[in-house]
Parts: C-alpha cells; structure tokens; sequence
C-alpha cells in the first residue's frame, strides 16, 4: 500500500518539472542572450544557445549602467540601514514599553504599509521641492519614511514574541529602559535585523515609483536606467537583457545566499510573520 | 523600580518613538489629507492653485472614457492575477508538501522572481511577448512555432481588449511562489493527526483535501486574495516596463501619473490616487483589525 502510494507520487515531478521550465524561461533568455556575440544575436535564434561565452553585451551595460548602479547602491544602503534601525527602537518600545495609546498608535502605522503611494504622491514632490532636497537624499528620505511601517512591525513581533520575563529580571536588577535594549534585546536581534536589512534593501532597490519622480538623469537609480534603456530604439535587445540582469543581480544574489530569511520578510510583510 | 525611574523611561520611550510617529502623521496622514485638498481643487498648471472645485475632479473622471478602460483593465487584471496565482501558488504548495525529494530545490526555485524588480520582469516578458508575426516571429511565439504549438501562438499585451491579460501572466509568475510560499506555510501548520485520522476513517487523498484541508486553509487564501488584490491595484511598474504607456494598458496609476506630472491636471491625479487610496482601504483596514484581534485572542 505505502509502496504504490509512493510510486503514484513520483508523476508529481513532471508537473513540478514543467512550472520549473516556466519559471526559468525569462532566465534562460536573460543569460543566454547576455552571453552571445554581437554577430549571433538575431531574435529569430533566440532561443539558442551562444556559441561561446562573450561577454559584449555586459561590458556595453555595464558601460550604460554603471553610474546608475553606483547611485543604487548609494541611495539603497542608508536607506536600508536608517530605516531598520528606527524599526528596531520602534518594536523596541511598541511591543515591550507600551505606552498609553501604544495599541491604538500601531494599526495606522501598519496601514501606511499598504496605501498606494499615487495618495501621497503630490505632496511629496512638493515637500521635496519646497525643502529643496533633490535626487538621491531625497529618494533616501523616502525609503526610510514609507519603510517605518514594515520595519516597526517585523520588529515589534520578534520582540513581542520574546517572555517577558526576559525583560522583568532586568528591572529588578536596575537595569533601564535604554540599558535593558542594549544589552538584552539588541543581542538577540540579528535574525530580525538581517530579515529587515534584506527586505529594505530589496524593495528599495527594486523601486521604481518613487525613484522615477524624485530623480533626475544624473541620480537615476537602475531601474529608472533600465527602464530608460529598454524604451529606446537606439540601445539593442540584447543589452537590454544583459542589463535586465545586471539589474536584478543584487537581490537574487541576496536571494540565493539568503533565502530563509528573505522568505521571512515576505511572510511579515502580509501581517504572517 | 523606583517611580521616578519608571517615569523617565516613560518619557525618553516617548521621546524616541515620537520621531518616527511623527513622519508617520506627516508623511503618510498629513499627505493624504494634502493630496484629497487638492482633489477637490482647480488646480490644473505648474503653479498650486487650491481654488474649490467641490467634487467636480471625482465627477469627471466618473464620466471619462479613459477611466472606465482603467477600470476594466483592473478588474481583468485583478481577475487573471489573484486566481491564477490563488491557484498556481496553492497547486505548487500541495505537490510540495508530499514529502519528494529536492523539494527545497523547487520552493526556492518557484521564488526567485519575488527577488526581481518588476521593471526586470517587465523588460524580459516584453520581449518573450513579442508579438511580431510571419519571419519576425520571436519570443514565446518562436517557442510554440518550433514545438509545434502554434494553437498557442498569440499577441499577448497587444491583443484588442484583453492585453492586460498577458500583462497578469508575468505578473504570475513574479507573484505566484509568494502565495505558493503562505500555502506552504499554512500546510505545515496543519496537525498530521487529523489526516492521519481521516485516513483511517476511509477517506482518500481528494476528499482529505477537499473536507479537511481546503477548509483549514481559508484564512491563508483570505490574506492571499487581500494581499494580491491590493497589488493589482497598484500595478504601475509592470505595465510600464513591458509597453510603456499605452491607452490599451491604461490603468490607474498610469493615468494618475500621466494627468499628473505630463498633464499638469494635478486635481484630477490626486483624485485618481485618493480613489486608489479609497479601494485599497476597504480591502485592507478590515484585514489589519483582523489580524489584530486573532493576534490579541492567541
């Protein structure tokens, strides 16, 4: 019975197979086309594979895109450490410093998570404009602010899910607020700060919206580049996909090396984590 | 603890928090109380003019021919989106719960396109969707023609009405392992007694799935359709990136930014983003005093 039962479950590779193919076909193209030669490139051989490993189409993104990687990166990673960081004080206190109204304060900063930033959009151009901060600060200031909420919430569950008792023995030992975050929950909060830190940097590095109003040409971040790139008649396909690449190399790497916890972020990011 | 040290801790959590929960007012609360000032004023030019306008933004778009084809296009989107990642995602997450081998290997696999930006998946599927035709052929459409699947053969996002259909199937594919992934997660917590119980009790594997376990999943299916749902609302990035900004493929956010920051009509944008504003809430406010209450019940 057990064995028929499990020869039956093997069929499940073949579907399981068939979504893999599906799920790797964008893959496929993005690679395999980024490693022809310019002569070989021909949408009708697309599906091909390249004759060598050229590297043609990277260097000439690469030439393309690299001040808008170096803006990425410079934008991304004040922005993912600032806004963590609040999140950690804010779980800090929401969860274990509660404070008249501490209950009723969280359920509006979780719903600044989910509103479409088309609702806000105006005013922070003007904001911005009237501040006189441009480019890249700005798209900074931005991550960080619409961040708060996702930062504070995945925070505020780690350490809401910690025993209070942790917490208690530390009063009566004199220890203070400050004191007690230092040196008791800071410690154990890597986990949380690398699910944090890897959610940030994904979705600001993954933004587009905010990016494409609150910089110019000389502070474009990849994706308003890469969607630049692809736009234009004059840059071929086939860069087109070696930048595609380039552009989400970041974050899948991250992804690869780092998956449990990115999948953790994701979790925490629909009120499961 | 000693009262006055009690206090001081009160105060300086205050004063920490304050920061960060006066952005929250100003920049999220502030601005949309900002942006619904403007929806209801003539402000139409590149200088601010909050001149009353009553609901005259809101009224107009309600007879715009460009708005109903955004509404449409949401509606299809949503619809071909969240079923098809309802299902994909759940589909995937039953054949990975079975115990196979390399079942690590698929899930993180099934993923890997929540990592990507939405303008790299726009800018890969718009040429795997390419539409041309005879010897031009590319794309999928090359795919099918040499497997000998032309039935298959379409113009995807280029198709008259139903384009945006295409657009939701990458969106599927980016978003289909994130509902693959809350499936999973809901099937783990499923006690191994109770099929174990119904097994003995003479049921099949259907009927397990059908009068056990599809049950105990309908919270995870409710947060899929509310999360996926209020993406599809938003949708903007995708679109852009696969075909730019084109009437067939208008949606919201789209018109929103094109009325706003091409147009000059900054009224009617900021009416489009609060009617945005508007149907993301009704979705998502009663979904947080959910999840509130079922956390303070545990």
């Amino acid at each position: 019975m057990t064995m028929r039962f499990r020869l039956t479950k093997h069929w499940l590779y073949l579907p399981l197979v068939f979504m893999t193919l599906f799920y790797l076909l964008p893959l496929y193209v993005m690679v395999v086309t980024g490693f022809k030669s310019f002569e070989e490139v021909d949408l009708k051989t697309m599906w091909n594979l390249p004759s060598g490993i050229h590297f043609d189409n990277y260097i000439e993104a690469f030439n393309a895109l690299a001040p808008s990687l170096k803006n990425s990166f410079l934008m991304v990673i004040p922005a993912t450490l600032l806004s963590s960081a609040l999140g950690s004080l804010n779980g800090f206190i929401l969860a274990k410093w509660k404070f008249k109204g501490a209950d009723i304060i969280f359920p509006f900063i979780l719903f600044g998570m989910f509103i479409p930033y088309q609702s806000i959009l105006i005013p922070l151009v003007q904001f911005m404009s009237a501040a006189g901060i441009k480019g890249l600060p700005g798209l900074v200031l931005a991550h960080i602010i619409y961040g708060i909420p996702i930062t504070t919430l995945t925070f505020r569950n780690y350490y809401a899910s910690l025993p209070h008792e942790l917490l208690e023995a530390a009063k009566i030992d004199g220890a203070d607020m400050l004191g007690i975050y230092r040196h008791i929950l800071l410690p154990i909060s890597t986990p949380s700060f690398v699910v944090v830190l890897i959610w940030q940097f994904t979705s600001a590095w993954n933004d587009f919206l905010f990016a494409v109003i609150l910089t110019g040409n000389e502070s474009w971040p990849i994706t308003v580049a890469l969607n630049n790139m692809a736009g234009s008649q004059i840059i071929a396909w086939n860069v087109q996909m070696a930048g595609s690449l380039l552009a989400a190399l970041p974050p899948l790497l991250i992804y690869i090396f780092l998956g449990r916890y990115f999948l953790r972020g994701l979790l925490a990011g629909s009120l499961k984590g | 603890m000693p009262k006055a040290l009690r206090d001081k801790d009160r105060y300086l959590s205050i004063l920490l928090i304050a920061p960060s929960i006066l952005a929250v007012l100003i920049f999220i609360y502030g601005f949309i109380g900002w942006s619904v000032r403007v929806s209801l004023s003539k402000w139409k030019g590149l200088n601010p003019d909050y001149t009353w306008n009553a609901l005259n933004n809101y009224l107009g778009l309600f007879s715009d021919p460009r708005f109903h084809v955004d509404v449409r296009n949401t509606v299809v989107f949503t619809g071909v989106f969240v079923l098809g990642c309802v299902l994909v995602g759940f589909l995937l997450a039953v054949m990975l719960d079975q115990g196979l081998r390399g079942e690590g290997f698929f899930r993180s696999l099934f993923l890997f396109p929540m990592a990507i930006s939405y303008i790299v998946t726009g800018v890969v599927w718009r040429w795997l969707m390419n539409p041309a035709t005879g010897t031009r052929t590319s794309g999928l459409n090359l795919l099918f023609t040499n497997l000998n699947l032309d039935f298959l053969v379409n113009a995807w996002h280029t198709t008259p009405k139903w384009g945006i259909a295409a657009i939701a199937l990458a969106a599927i594919w980016q978003m289909s392992g994130y509902t693959m992934a809350l499936y999973l997660a809901g099937l783990r917590a499923i006690p191994r007694e109770l099929r174990e119980a119904a097994q003995i009790d003479g049921a099949n594997e259907i009927q397990i799935y059908r009068f056990i376990i599809l049950p105990l999943l309908s919270p995870v299916t409710l947060s899929a359709l509310i999360i996926l749902g209020h993406m599809s609302l938003k949708v903007f990035d995708l679109i852009v990136a696969v075909a730019g900004k084109q009437l067939p493929l208008d949606v919201p956010a789209i018109y929103m930014w094109q009325t706003t920051f091409d147009g000059l009509f900054y009224g009617r944008g900021a009416a489009i983003g609060i009617l945005l504003l508007l149907s993301v809430a009704l979705l998502i406010i009663p979904y947080i005093r959910y999840t509130l209450k079922t956390e303070t019940e545990q």
